[in-house]
């Protein structure tokens, strides 16, 4: 990009006038202003459960929705940042805190977020009657949960790997808490957090989706949005919308990846320590722009300096030294008490569940639903292992291919973040074509958003297979399946993993949307524990949701817990390559 | 007589070891800092010096024994202690002005002032030109010049350093403590003593008026000198190189060594991380004609460019399966050594075996265990636990697996790493 190039110097710096990127620039950040404060207005509108909001085919409203949607994804990322500072923070500094945080977010990163929304949006539509801010928050929060819970796992997890030589800094210097934490422990933090909410972004497409459209107890709620005009565009059976929506959709993300994503992970490369740093660094047009211009230069030091008397805020001072802190230290009967609540909510929890469920149920009942939970997870098995056949050989060919795998590494991103329910329609129209066995032809729908991290992470893996290894290999003249099964396969073996536990995490997700869906009057429906939520939740028998995403969260986690995490304990201590 | 600016009385330190044990790292720890001085703290690695750095500076608190810093009792970070570490502990995220003036934010002292203190500081310390630079930027010396000035900026009355040029290559560490001592000599700083902590002998040397050599297991202080040798010192000066010996001498006729030398070691020992090609590779120079089989120890350590950090464990495992003695500062390669060196691959492995089957009591127990097991196998987790009532986990790892390697190499035992499995190389 030599055109960017063009103004880098040391004369910029003495220049005071504005220069031609900063028309751009001031362009850039009032649409930024306009952009929220339209959509401010557009969500407080007043709504009464079953009016119908009329939803749109006509392509030129697209732009709007897409802006709707994108505001949702905004608001759920900070919401998830503000989360992650306070329950990562408190996480890892207080162990009683952390023997309840940890295992619950280990437990929600478990649970199927689509069956949860049918309970969620009585409750916020509830808490704000009368107003659209009900189904909105549901949604949002749809978002939230399915980002939320890695950042804090994310956050909390580098908080407590801080190198002790820098809390050693900290301590001699008598930094406060606060100073602490914006000096030290979020910018140690920040390259992580940035990543995984990054990653966790692509699941949100899908969540807002899925839940701006949704059907809860016979009433089909409608927020405007690209999802609920995919929505009415499959109950119109109105192919060419659908066609304009996943194009609009594509933009957003693209636009998404420029505007947001990568501009923060450009910034975020100087809160690497020197040996993590790529040799190529991750460039960004728009920090350029913010670098480079001097109305967005001033406006950057700036920030700094507020940033740096946000820092230094008096108030936040703490003077507690450590040994008023060991005097507030508690008695440890404090302790023993805490440690009796943990274990009396968890049991009563137990017991209420097990109560509800023995309750409102035959054990024929909830013998079915397992048996569907198998169902499903033998489809999910199965759908792992024929996406593994395709893409393992792919993703080493393209690996190994420098130039190949620069740009199929974006592609796979950008197919990964996009979500794959847009493309359902398309996928039900060949099946009622030609009148496919349904519980075959709508397995792939689930893998069909989440197989792409099979395919990236092997191409990571395939990229660092280091050249001596490969050119020992030549040497000894080892190739064909030889070369493949002593050289390649192990050597991206913990990369493999790493996307078939992501694969097959999503597709548990998925198999809410995609075992039940339809094209204009029609139905399709495949056997299986995703459908049976689905079911319930339109005709809105909680009880029954209740049972099925029980049932899916005990499958999901006993699978984690049996098979994945050995599988990856193993993986990453035998072939991780350093 | 000048001011008493910290006094130690009685210091002791423990640290948790398995279930209910504790294992003393220091013991009875006595002396006085006074102003105007240049302390050096030597000694090997593990002997525990590091941790009493930290307690000095207030950063961990003594199992027993008190600290005092200018009379008053230390239980925290102490004002007026400044701190440079042996891995720099910049903040990566800030430039090195931004990283010069944390102190002073803590401080919360106002904008203007943190910024003119800063300046003169970054300017004093010869980082003049580098203020917007990321530490990334910077080369291993300029960082640990960040380092002192982010300690000198607050003006504190003792400076702390722990290690503080290990991690530099010599002629970068070489400029940087000529440069600290000038500033020391001039008086710039306001600093009114420094102690460090080293494993140098010719560092300690080279900067300090008086030299704490420190023995391990439980580490204590064996003996103090003076050094009284005049700015600037030069290590080819006979004089240095006398001190040098008597150092030497000093830290090769501890306690410690008179246990290994009357083979008093028990399951409990900390084995010495040495590989048997190191060792072996030792006694090849050792039994070269040239030196015929005798070598002094400041010479060995400059033939080989290791410091006594690195010297210390070979000569150590050396004298344990007594291919080797050490005394008053030479090593002498003994008849077995001699044999095991010139003997082929298959033969010195044979040596090896019997050597460390004889000589190192947890490796005869791991090979006793086995031999008695009606399969011959174990889990190393039954090592581990029986290593963890003397050490720390991490140590105890670290013993193991230093045991494991020997063992391999003799053919004592055979390791399999995923199942976490010793075996008996060739059961009978």
């Amino acid at each position: 990009m030599p055109f960017f190039r063009t103004i880098w110097g040391s004369s910029y710096r003495t220049k005071r006038f504005p220069n031609y990127w900063d028309v751009l620039a001031l362009f850039f950040v009032l649409a930024v202003i306009t952009f929220f404060a339209w959509n401010a207005k557009e969500m407080a509108t007043p709504y009464q459960i079953g009016e119908q909001m009329p939803i749109s085919l006509n392509p030129k409203l697209l732009p709007f929705y897409a802006g709707r949607t994108v505001m949702r994804m905004l608001i759920a990322l900070f919401i998830s940042l503000i989360s992650t500072f306070i329950f990562g923070t408190w996480a890892a500094k207080s162990k009683r805190a952390e023997r309840i945080i940890i295992p619950a977010i280990d437990v929600l990163q478990s649970v199927p977020i689509l069956g949860f929304l049918s309970v969620t949006i009585a409750l916020f539509i509830a808490l704000f009657p009368g107003s659209l801010l009900g189904p909105e928050c549901a949604a949002v929060f749809a978002i939230f949960t399915s980002q939320a819970w890695n950042m804090i796992f994310v956050f909390y997890q580098t908080i407590r790997a801080i190198p002790a030589d820098l809390e050693d800094t900290a301590r001699m210097f008598h930094l406060s808490a606060w100073q602490r934490f914006w000096r030290i422990e979020v910018p140690h933090a920040m390259p992580g957090l940035l990543w995984n909410a990054m990653a966790s972004m692509s699941a949100g497409w899908f969540f807002v989706v899925a839940a701006e459209a949704i059907t809860v107890s016979n009433q089909e709620i409608l927020l405007p949005g690209i999802g609920s005009f995919i929505a009415v565009a499959i109950q119109a059976a109105n192919m060419k919308a659908i066609g304009y929506a996943v194009l609009t959709m594509f933009i957003v993300i693209l636009i998404y990846d420029q505007l947001l994503f990568r501009p923060l992970v450009a910034w975020a490369e100087k809160f690497k320590p020197d040996e993590q740093t790529p040799e190529k660094p991750i460039e960004s047009w728009v920090v350029n722009l913010f670098r480079r211009t001097n109305l967005m230069r001033d406006f950057g030091v700036k920030l700094t300096n507020l940033f740096n008397s946000f820092v230094n805020i008096k108030t936040f001072h703490s003077s507690l030294d450590q040994t008023t802190r060991a005097s507030l230290r508690s008695h440890w009967w404090v302790g023993l008490f805490w440690d009796g609540l943990t274990i009396l909510l968890g049991v009563s929890a137990f017991l209420f569940l097990a109560y509800y469920i023995a309750h409102n149920f035959s054990l024929r009942e909830v013998a079915y639903v397992f048996l569907l939970g198998i169902v499903t997870a033998v489809r999910i098995f199965i759908l792992i292992l024929l996406c593994s056949l395709l893409w393992v050989p792919i993703g080493i060919w393209v690996g190994l291919r420098p130039g190949v795998s620069q740009v199929a590494q974006g592609v796979a991103q950008i197919l990964a973040a996009f979500p794959a329910n847009l493309l359902y329609p398309f996928i039900v129209m060949f099946i009622i074509r030609y009148q496919l066995n349904p519980n075959i032809w709508l397995s792939p729908l689930m893998i069909l958003g989440s197989q792409w991290y099979i395919l990236f992470n092997v191409i990571a893996g395939a990229t660092v297979v280091p050249k001596e290894l490969l050119r020992v290999a030549d040497n000894l003249g080892v190739f064909g399946f030889l070369r493949s099964k002593r050289v390649l396969l192990p050597s991206i073996f913990p990369y493999y993993i790493t996307g078939a536990i992501t694969a097959a995490g999503g597709a548990w997700n998925a198999s809410i949307v995609a075992e039940v869906v339809s094209w204009g009057h029609e139905k399709l429906i495949a056997v299986g524990l995703g459908s049976y939520i689905t079911k319930y939740t339109m005709s809105g028998d909680f009880a029954r949701i209740v049972l099925g995403i029980s049932v899916m969260c005990l499958f999901v986690i006993v699978i984690n817990r049996l098979v994945w995490q050995p599988l990856y304990a193993y993986a990453e201590s035998r072939y991780l390559l350093e | 007589m000048s001011e008493v600016i910290i006094e130690t009385v009685n210091v002791q330190k423990c640290f948790k070891t398995g279930d209910r044990q504790e294992r003393l790292v220091l013991d009875s720890i006595n002396f006085k800092m006074y102003e105007g001085e240049i302390i050096a703290v030597l000694g090997k690695s593990g002997s525990g010096k590091s941790t009493l750095l930290r307690i000095l500076s207030g950063l961990t608190a003594p199992s027993g024994g008190t600290v005092f810093y200018r009379g008053q009792a230390v239980n925290n970070p102490v004002r007026g202690i400044g701190m440079v570490f042996q891995t720099f502990a910049l903040l990566p995220w800030l430039t090195v002005l931004q990283n010069v003036e944390l102190g002073l934010e803590a401080l919360g002292i106002a904008k203007v002032e943190r910024h003119e203190r800063a300046l003169k500081a970054i300017d004093m310390i010869g980082l003049d030109g580098f203020e917007t630079a990321l530490p990334k930027e910077l080369s291993g010396g300029m960082r640990q010049r960040v380092g002192f000035a982010r300690a000198l900026v607050v003006n504190p009355d003792v400076l702390m350093m722990d290690e503080p040029f290990s991690a530099l290559d010599v002629l970068t560490a070489d400029n940087l403590k000529s440069d600290l001592l000038d500033l020391w000599q001039s008086k710039k700083t306001g600093l009114n003593a420094i102690l460090f902590v080293t494993h140098s002998i010719e560092e300690a040397i080279a900067m300090a008026d008086r030299v704490i050599v420190f023995s391990a297991d439980p580490g204590s202080i064996r003996s103090e000198l003076k050094i009284t040798l005049p700015f600037p010192r030069s290590d080819i000066d006979p004089r240095f190189r006398n001190q040098v010996d008597r150092i030497y001498t000093l830290m090769t006729t501890e306690p410690q060594e008179e246990k290994i030398q009357e083979g008093m070691i028990d399951l409990g020992y900390r084995l010495p991380e040495a590989s048997v090609s190191e060792v072996t590779g030792l006694l090849e120079i050792l039994n070269a004609p040239e030196h015929q089989g005798k070598m002094d120890l400041p010479d060995l350590s400059n033939t080989l460019m290791l410091d006594i950090d690195n010297l210390f464990p070979l000569t150590e495992l050396l004298q344990i399966l007594r291919f080797a003695r050490v005394s008053a500062g030479d090593i002498t390669i003994t008849d077995q050594g001699t044999a095991f060196v010139e003997a082929d691959i298959l033969e010195r492995k044979k040596i090896f075996s019997i050597h460390l089957k004889k000589y190192v009591p947890l490796a005869r127990y791991i090979y006793d265990q086995l031999v008695r097991h009606p399969h011959h196998r174990a889990l190393e987790e039954n090592f581990l636990s029986l290593l963890e009532d003397y050490f720390s986990e991490n140590e105890a790892e670290r013993v193991l697996r230093t045991v494991i390697e020997w063992g391999r190499y003799a053919e004592l035992f055979a390791y399999d790493y995923n199942a976490g499995v010793l075996s008996l190389e060739n059961p009978h």
